[in-house]
């Protein structure tokens, strides 16, 4: 027990320490993992041959990662996105495996070693392109965003491939011990015969799509009633551990069949609340797989084989480049766009890795071999950063010229609107937003209402707006602007200091219940605040005013006059609220407070309306009966004009 | 001309969405050093205008042009509400109201008709000049110096005339000789449009 507890104190103390540091380099979480892995292993000696045994239980992250990916994976994206998608990608993938591959064969490796090395080489690092478009604001760009269909294609490609790779495992080096991904493990499937066989698994994929698509959301629905948010968690890893086992147990992929449940789930309302949940335990699942990488790398191997690996890697990242680039231009990628996307993509990436692990258990690949594609992988992901400053010193600048482009790549990729909470406040602004044709992503915590918007087709989720992970996930770091129309009035004052904290240049527009919410809400930084029921009950006291006998426009005149006198009035209240003490503000005093309050707006008005009542009602004044309208005869040349 | 003339835009278009010419406009006199621009539908949306603060612009200011399209042979609609609030008895005219006396008026406009139209046997039988003189009138109560309008005919057609650039490039133009105060008003007076006056100011130079 203590050997563990110290082995993942090692971990987590490596991680915490490289992956802060190469995020601030602009290098990526990625990369400081395999550091982080590089120094304890190699460098420090720290950890050792339990590395294998970790690696594997890591592995999980990989089938995590995959649910993730078909979450996101809306049919209706998918669909705007074909061209690229299986144009760009597709041909991306295929060629650059082709090409790949062949030169493995040349090399003189059999031709199943020369299939992995090509397909693992094909992929690129989803996670290092993806976060440095989104730190230089690339990623609206046709450049990023063909990238980023290219890199879609390729993580749907990686379950293919890994249902591939057992199959290429070579007789020779199968008759070892143990087999292939069999692994002498549980299975049931072992014994049946072709056909049966192709009935169970048939079987098992109709399962976790029906299971997915209609058991699982009653399930959630129940689960989220609760409210136990761990209930929810728990519920959710029990859904994708169980996917992959049942897929284990008949010979599937489990990565394929955890990806199904997650399209399949990608359109249901809890989609981000499973995002939400999952997310971390995929992150530091992948986190230790990459550090096991790190770890795993063998120095001698490198000084060994020095200049092969330098070599490679150039070899490899110049092939990948230009076979991109040819892409672009085939696909009409021009200018700037055209080498933002041959050279963000142009490294192997942490699909490699797992590939190339994969390849290893199923003894494809074997030896020395893994140990030197293993740096080529890894090292070519260094040098990434770099190709994004070759783009910025060299491409950006013969294009700058053309500024206008860049500019309309930004407008269309402005960012949805969240709106938090959708009961009757939030769906009025939701409404007004979408009737006008402006994206919204809906959170709420009531799966009942959720459903109940989404039985109108208004796209929304289930989730806790007040939990960071979950704005990430809606997509927040995008968003334009948020509404907080929750109806917990402590928890819409955190959510907008949150906001504010986190994310300060996002405004925040909120609903307050009464007047201390109000303040509360200005005072954590708000940029608007309403009044819940105000402006309907200024609708209502007009009404009763027409109903009176006063004109209709009287009515409104008298509505105005009375608002703006409110509007100063709590501008004058707001600041002697702010110089109460905090206990006096946030303490038990607040009826106290309250009554206070309302006194003194009492007063204000009062004194508004003593100051004047043609104030009041001064628009539209007539002159004074018999007044005259004799001006001195005015000299238009006079008054400091003068001549030219 | 030792000091420069303080000029009050108050700019009105319901739709500028729409809006191919005002549209231009507008830009052009926000990048003019020394003017204050008001896009009245922006700021009062719902016609509430604040009468406080719109006066003590017009104090603020020397020169006062209202900038629009013409509806109607005359101005959007939040421009005459500006009007029947803001130039109240006391302030801007009767026996005390003297707080407009000596400044400047212009009206900035642009037409949809043709300017052949705008004349005694053309279809709008008035010239523009005629058509404006309750402003006129307005403006000399209230005992400013009225200049001509400045506009732009057929404006419908003018995008695709290729003449949006040439009367944008004139707009600033003008919007400078304002500040400098090198404008006539009395000789100004005589003509029918401002440009007119421009036009024979270049050659007599
Ligand atoms: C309600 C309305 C009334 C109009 N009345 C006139 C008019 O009386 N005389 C005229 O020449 N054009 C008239 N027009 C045309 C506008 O003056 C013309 O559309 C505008 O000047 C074009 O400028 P913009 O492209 O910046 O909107 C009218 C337009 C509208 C919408």
């Amino acid at each position: 027990m203590t050997g563990y507890l110290l082995s993942a104190f090692i971990y987590l103390c490596a991680a915490c320490i490289a992956v802060p540091v190469a995020k601030r380099l602009g290098l990526g979480s990625v990369l400081g993992y395999l550091v982080a892995g590089v120094v304890i292993g190699p460098v420090l000696g720290l950890v050792g041959s339990e590395t294998t045994e970790i690696q594997h239980f890591a592995e999980f992250g990989v089938v995590m990662m995959l649910f993730l990916v078909g979450l996101e994976l809306e049919p209706r994206m998918l669909w705007t996105m074909r061209t690229r998608l299986l144009g760009l990608g597709g041909l991306q993938v295929l060629a650059t495996s082709a090409l790949f591959a062949g030169a493995a064969l040349l090399l003189g490796l059999g031709w199943r070693q020369a299939i992995a090395i090509g397909l693992l080489l094909s992929l690129s690092s989803t996670a290092i392109v993806l976060q440095t478009f989104s730190e230089k604001g690339l990623g609206g760009t046709e450049g990023g965003r063909s990238a980023f269909s290219v890199l879609l294609f390729q993580d749907i490609a990686v379950i293919p491939m890994l249902a591939l790779i057992p199959l290429l495992a070579a007789p020779g080096l199968l008759s070892d011990s143990d087999h292939g991904a069999g692994h002498g493990e549980l299975s049931l499937v072992a014994h049946l015969d072709g056909w049966a066989y192709a009935l169970v698994v048939v079987g098992a994929v109709a399962a976790v799509i029906g299971v997915g698509h209609f058991l699982s959301r009653p399930l959630f629905r129940f689960v989220a009633e609760t409210g136990l948010r761990e209930a929810f968690t728990a519920t959710t890893l029990a859904l994708v551990i169980g996917i992959a086992v049942l897929m284990s147990l008949v010979g599937l992929s489990p990565a394929l069949g955890t990806f199904l449940a997650g399209v399949v789930l990608a359109t249901s309302e809890f989609r981000h609340e499973l995002e939400t949940d999952i997310e971390p335990f995929k992150g530091l699942l992948l986190g230790l797989f990459f550090i096991t990488v790190g770890a795993g790398i063998q120095f001698p191997v490198l000084q060994e084989n020095l200049a092969v690996v330098l070599g490679l890697t150039a070899g490899v990242m110049l092939v990948k480049g230009l076979i991109l680039f040819g892409l672009a231009m085939l696909f009409g990628i021009r200018r700037s766009n055209g080498w933002l996307f041959a050279l963000s993509l142009a490294q192997a990436g942490e699909f490699g890795f797992v590939l190339l692990s994969y390849s290893q258990q199923n003894h494809v690949l074997e030896g020395e071999l893994v140990s030197v594609l293993a740096l080529v992988v890894a090292l070519s992901m260094f040098l990434t950063p770099l190709l994004f400053i070759l783009y910025d010193a060299l491409v950006m600048p013969r294009y700058e010229d053309n500024s206008g482009q860049r500019e309309a790549d930004h407008i269309d990729s402005r960012g949805p609107v969240i709106v938090a909470g959708s009961g009757r406040f939030g769906q009025v602004v939701n409404r007004l937003l979408r009737a006008n044709n402006i994206g919204t992503v809906v959170l709420d915590r009531n799966p009942a209402q959720v459903q109940n918007l989404r039985n109108v087709k208004i796209p929304s989720y289930f989730g806790d707006a007040t939990r960071p992970d979950l704005l990430h996930s809606a997509g927040i770091e995008e968003a334009s602007l948020f509404v907080v129309a929750i109806d917990d009035r402590a928890q819409a004052v955190e959510l907008v200091k949150h906001l504010k904290h986190a994310h300060p240049k996002l405004p925040v527009l909120v609903r307050a219940f009464d007047r201390l919410h109000h303040y509360e809400l200005e005072d954590v930084g708000a940029d608007f605040v309403v009044y819940e029921a105000y402006h309907s009950a200024l609708e209502m006291g007009t009404e009763a005013l027409r109903r009176l006998g006063y004109h209709p426009f009287r009515a409104e005149k008298l509505r105005v006059a009375f608002d703006e006198q409110e509007r100063r009035g709590r501008a004058k209240l707001y600041e002697a609220w702010r110089e109460k003490s905090e206990g006096e503000k946030y303490g038990t005093t607040h009826t106290e407070l309250y009554i206070q309050l309302n006194e003194t707006m009492a007063q204000i008005m009062r004194a508004d309306r003593d100051d004047g009542h043609t104030r009041l009602e001064r628009g539209w004044t007539p002159p004074p009966r018999g007044y005259s309208d004799k001006l001195a005869d005015v000299d238009p040349d006079a008054g400091g004009s003068g001549g030219a | 001309m030792s000091l420069e003339k303080r000029v009050l835009v108050l700019f009105a278009h319901p739709s500028l969405e729409r809006s191919e010419v005002n549209h231009d406009l507008l830009n052009a006199t926000r990048s003019v050093e020394g003017v204050t621009l008001i896009d009245l539908y922006a700021e009062y949306p719902s016609f509430r205008i604040d009468i406080d603060c719109e006066q003590q612009r017009l104090r603020d200011h020397d020169v006062v042009v209202f900038m629009f399209p013409l509806y109607w042979y005359s101005t959007p609609a939040i421009l005459k509400e500006w009007q029947d609030l803001v130039l109240e008895y006391g302030f801007a005219y009767g026996h005390e109201g003297t707080e407009l006396q000596g400044k400047w008026f212009l009206c900035a406009f642009t037409a949809g008709g043709r300017e052949s139209a705008y004349r005694e046997q053309g279809h709008n039988h008035y010239n523009i000049r005629e058509l404006l003189r309750p402003l006129e009138q307005t403006a000399t109560l209230c005992g400013m110096h009225y200049l001509p309008p400045f506009g732009l005919f057929g404006a419908r057609s003018a995008l695709e005339e290729g003449r949006v650039a040439a009367h944008v490039e004139g707009w600033r133009r003008l919007l400078g000789q304002l500040r400098t105060g090198e404008l006539e008003p009395r000789r100004a007076r005589e003509f029918e449009q401002l440009q007119h006056y421009l036009e024979q100011a270049e050659v007599t130079q």
